[in-house]
């Protein structure tokens, strides 16, 4: 019951991070069907502008102003860098952001170094905030959720609720019809482009205190944040909600288990050891193969489904 | 036209087309010969190696349209079944001469291509890009589990020399190596090059243009891509099989990410609209690798902005560029536009200046503070955390922005008026 409760609540956390990185990427997709390989570079970017900012300011100010910089950025990116390469197609976009995402991940290696910079924890969100049976659940992870869901509320109502959300709806299905109205597109284009790589950034600056800050934490979360737009479905919302949570909870339940085939096997009354075929296929438990999960997941959904959870279009 | 018998369908020799092929295959030949240093000859089968998978990548990105993420996969199980097999040879269990065993790393490859291939080649465009991504980190992560098949951290390390010379040939010497990835890469390319030709490559062709024709003139465009991926695979396979034979060891990074990406941008960087494209491509980004490398720590930097300038303003790649001139060149109007061609150059040599001491100045001041601010740029001695050098970058910068911005303008408007003229010369 305590592993089944920690674990969960670890995968949430997780899933809720991961959460505000896919919708920024959704977002963008959905609008102007670019996928944006550079997305996990501004979540980086993120967490290192915020400690770089935390020095000056303090780690809350930077909490603030550090997305607000990184959406600055991408909104340049977009009106500079994107915009010169729509004309050429997806392709090109497409490898635009892969440069991007490459070019950045070395700008920060030029700026910060090599190794892992130390961006600790606000003495305000450190220790335990209530403990589960002998676990403690950290301060740090009911901030992450916290500030996640409070992003989901804000981002929902900023759509739903008011007149921008309303023509960037209107952009995202009739841009032309939008643009006759008079409505300015290609800004509304950029706006979005900034406000996703924003949310990244706010993600970094979270992701950065609760993991470790170096140059190696865009290129290993990039492929996931991918993976859960593919299984919620290319361009749903709801989708990178679902799968962000489920991939989330699937990671954190697979690493604290020691389930292995030769186990399962066992179980059904096969013997195996040192000597059968295969072995290391066997004998490899969950918890070590929890980092391929998301992966394998990918695979599977798009042979037996292939719009994702909630997809509409299977291309 | 319907009377005329076919046996008298007129089909020149085609010339240029020979020339070109025993030219390529001449230089090869002759290369080791000029530079004679090992250093010269490893750099040389190194290319080699990256043509073949230049070639093979340029397959699915520029002939088929199916832009991929994870292509190191194929040439790296290619490499491990290679090196695996070139083992079991070596300890006698199993008869394999060491000429061919580029052709075990391409059926390996070819192997996982069939595997792989049907679940990527499902979807296409952005969603196959993805997937391809997921693949590779899938077997990126895979090699660090198994490490009977992969061998963990170290690899797996192998000696290429094995059973008696053959007509002298141990492949001790880096020169037989070279020699033997020279045959390779020169039957690659001829296959490569027929295979464009074939039904399936014009049919993979169509399916890149327009794929909902492709599909009305009844072909399955899923399995296009599919064939042409267990293809691609293929020659893949091979230049991970050379790659073992010059390197002698196979790594985790051979399937990892860094080089998927490395393949990409040496393919776009060659051009992927043209057959020679990649070719420049390996060419190109070897050389810069080898030898920048060397000098500065920071030129994965220089070329992830290479890559993407050359995305932003030269999308057909060197290829292209050097097509555009030709194009010039045979009209005569080179001589005219050569001048502006100039002054861009040397305005952008300024910014590129101006660049490298940036860049040089931040890695000192950051990563390389341990030793001191003091820098030796290009035998110049000054230290980084003066303000004297930071203005004479900026100098720099905005000496070069001017130029080259005068100098583009300039540029495009004489392109532009030869363009008008020679429309008007064909009206």
């Amino acid at each position: 019951m305590e592993f089944f409760v920690i674990s969960l609540l670890n995968g949430v956390s997780y899933g809720l991070l991961l959460f505000m990185l896919s919708s920024g990427l959704t977002l963008i997709f959905s609008m102007m069907g670019v996928l944006n390989f550079a997305h996990a570079a501004f979540y980086m970017l993120g967490a290192y502008i915020a400690y770089s900012l935390g020095l000056k300011l303090g780690f809350f100010p930077a909490l603030f102003l550090a997305p607000l910089v990184v959406g600055v950025l991408g909104a340049m990116v977009e009106r500079y860098g994107l915009r010169t390469v729509h004309r050429y197609g997806h392709v090109a976009e497409l490898l635009f952001t892969f440069g991007l995402a490459y070019l950045v991940e070395e700008i920060v290696k030029v700026i910060w170094g090599l190794t892992a910079v130390p961006y600790r924890v606000p003495a305000v969100l450190d220790g335990p905030l209530f403990t589960v049976y002998s676990t403690e659940f950290p301060k740090l992870r009911g901030f992450m959720m916290l500030v996640a869901l409070l992003m989901l509320l804000a981002v929902y109502l900023l759509i739903k609720r008011t007149r921008i959300g309303l023509v960037i709806q209107a952009a995202l299905t009739h841009p032309h019809m939008a643009e006759a109205l008079g409505h300015n597109v290609p800004r509304v284009f950029m706006l979005v482009f900034g406000g996703g790589t924003a949310l990244a950034g706010l993600a970094g600056v979270i992701g950065g205190v609760a993991f470790v800050t170096d140059p190696s934490m865009a290129p290993s979360l990039g492929p996931i944040i991918f993976v859960v737009a593919v299984v919620g479905g290319m361009g749903s919302l709801a989708g990178a909600f679902l799968a962000s949570l489920l991939i989330g909870i699937i990671q954190s339940f697979a690493i604290g288990l020691n389930w292995s085939l030769s186990g399962f096997l066992s179980v059904l009354g096969i013997a195996v050891n040192a000597h059968t075929p295969l072995y290391s296929v066997w004998k490899m438990q969950l918890s070590e193969v929890a980092p391929m999960l998301p992966y394998l997941l990918l695979v599977l959904m798009l042979i037996f489904r292939p719009k994702g959870l909630l997809g509409t279009r299977a291309d | 036209m319907a009377g005329i018998p076919s046996k008298l369908r007129y089909r020149p020799l085609n010339l240029a087309r020979w020339l070109i092929w025993g030219l390529t295959a001449l230089v090869m030949a002759v290369l080791p010969q000029i530079f004679t240093q090992g250093f010269a000859i490893t750099l040389m089968s190194q290319m080699g190696v990256a043509i073949v998978f230049a070639l093979s990548y340029n397959m699915l990105l520029g002939q088929s349209g199916m832009l991929s993420f994870g292509h190191a996969v194929y040439s790296g199980l290619g490499a491990y079944v290679a090196v695996h097999v070139l083992n079991l040879a070596g300890s006698g269990q199993i008869w394999m001469p060491v000429s061919l065993l580029p052709l075990v790393g391409g059926l390996g490859g070819a192997f996982f291509g069939v595997l792989f291939g049907y679940v990527t080649t499902k979807r296409a465009g952005t969603t196959f890009a993805m997937i391809t991504l997921g693949i590779g980190v899938l077997v990126a992560t895979c090699a660090t589990m198994f490490r009977d098949f992969f061998g963990g951290e170290g690899g797996i390390s192998t000696d290429r020399v094995i059973g008696k010379p053959f007509l002298g040939i141990t492949y001790g010497p880096g020169v037989q190596v070279y020699y033997l990835i020279a045959i390779w890469c020169l039957v690659s390319m001829a296959l490569m090059y027929a295979w464009s030709h074939t039904p399936l490559g014009r049919i993979a062709n169509a399916v890149r243009d327009n794929p909902e024709r492709a599909e009305f003139i009844g072909y399955n465009t899923q399995r296009v891509r599919w064939f042409t991926l267990i293809i691609s695979a293929f020659f893949a396979g091979i230049a991970g099989g050379l790659s073992t034979i010059n390197f002698e060891i196979v790594t985790a990074e051979n399937v990892g990410a860094l080089h998927s990406a490395y393949v990409l941008i040496a393919t776009f960087i060659g051009g992927v609209g043209f057959f020679f494209g990649p070719i420049i491509g390996a060419i190109v980004f070897t050389f810069f690798v080898v030898a920048l490398s060397g000098y500065t720590n920071a030129w994965q930097f220089y070329l992830g902005l290479f890559f993407v300038l050359m995305v932003m303003y030269a999308p057909g790649g060197i290829a292209s560029l050097v097509m555009m001139q030709v194009q010039l060149i045979a009209r005569k109007r080179f001589k005219r536009i050569a001048p502006h061609y100039l002054a861009a150059g040397a305005s952008s040599l300024v910014l590129l200046a101006a660049l490298i001491l940036t860049v040089e100045m931040t890695y000192q001041l950051s990563e390389n503070s341990a030793n001191g601010t003091l820098i030796n740029l290009f035998g110049v001695h000054f230290d980084a955390a003066k303000a004297l050098p930071w203005a004479v970058a900026i100098g720099l910068w905005i000496i070069g922005a001017v130029f080259f911005h005068l100098a583009r303008k300039r540029v495009a408007r004489v392109w532009g008026e030869i363009q008008t003229e020679l429309l008007q010369a064909r009206a």
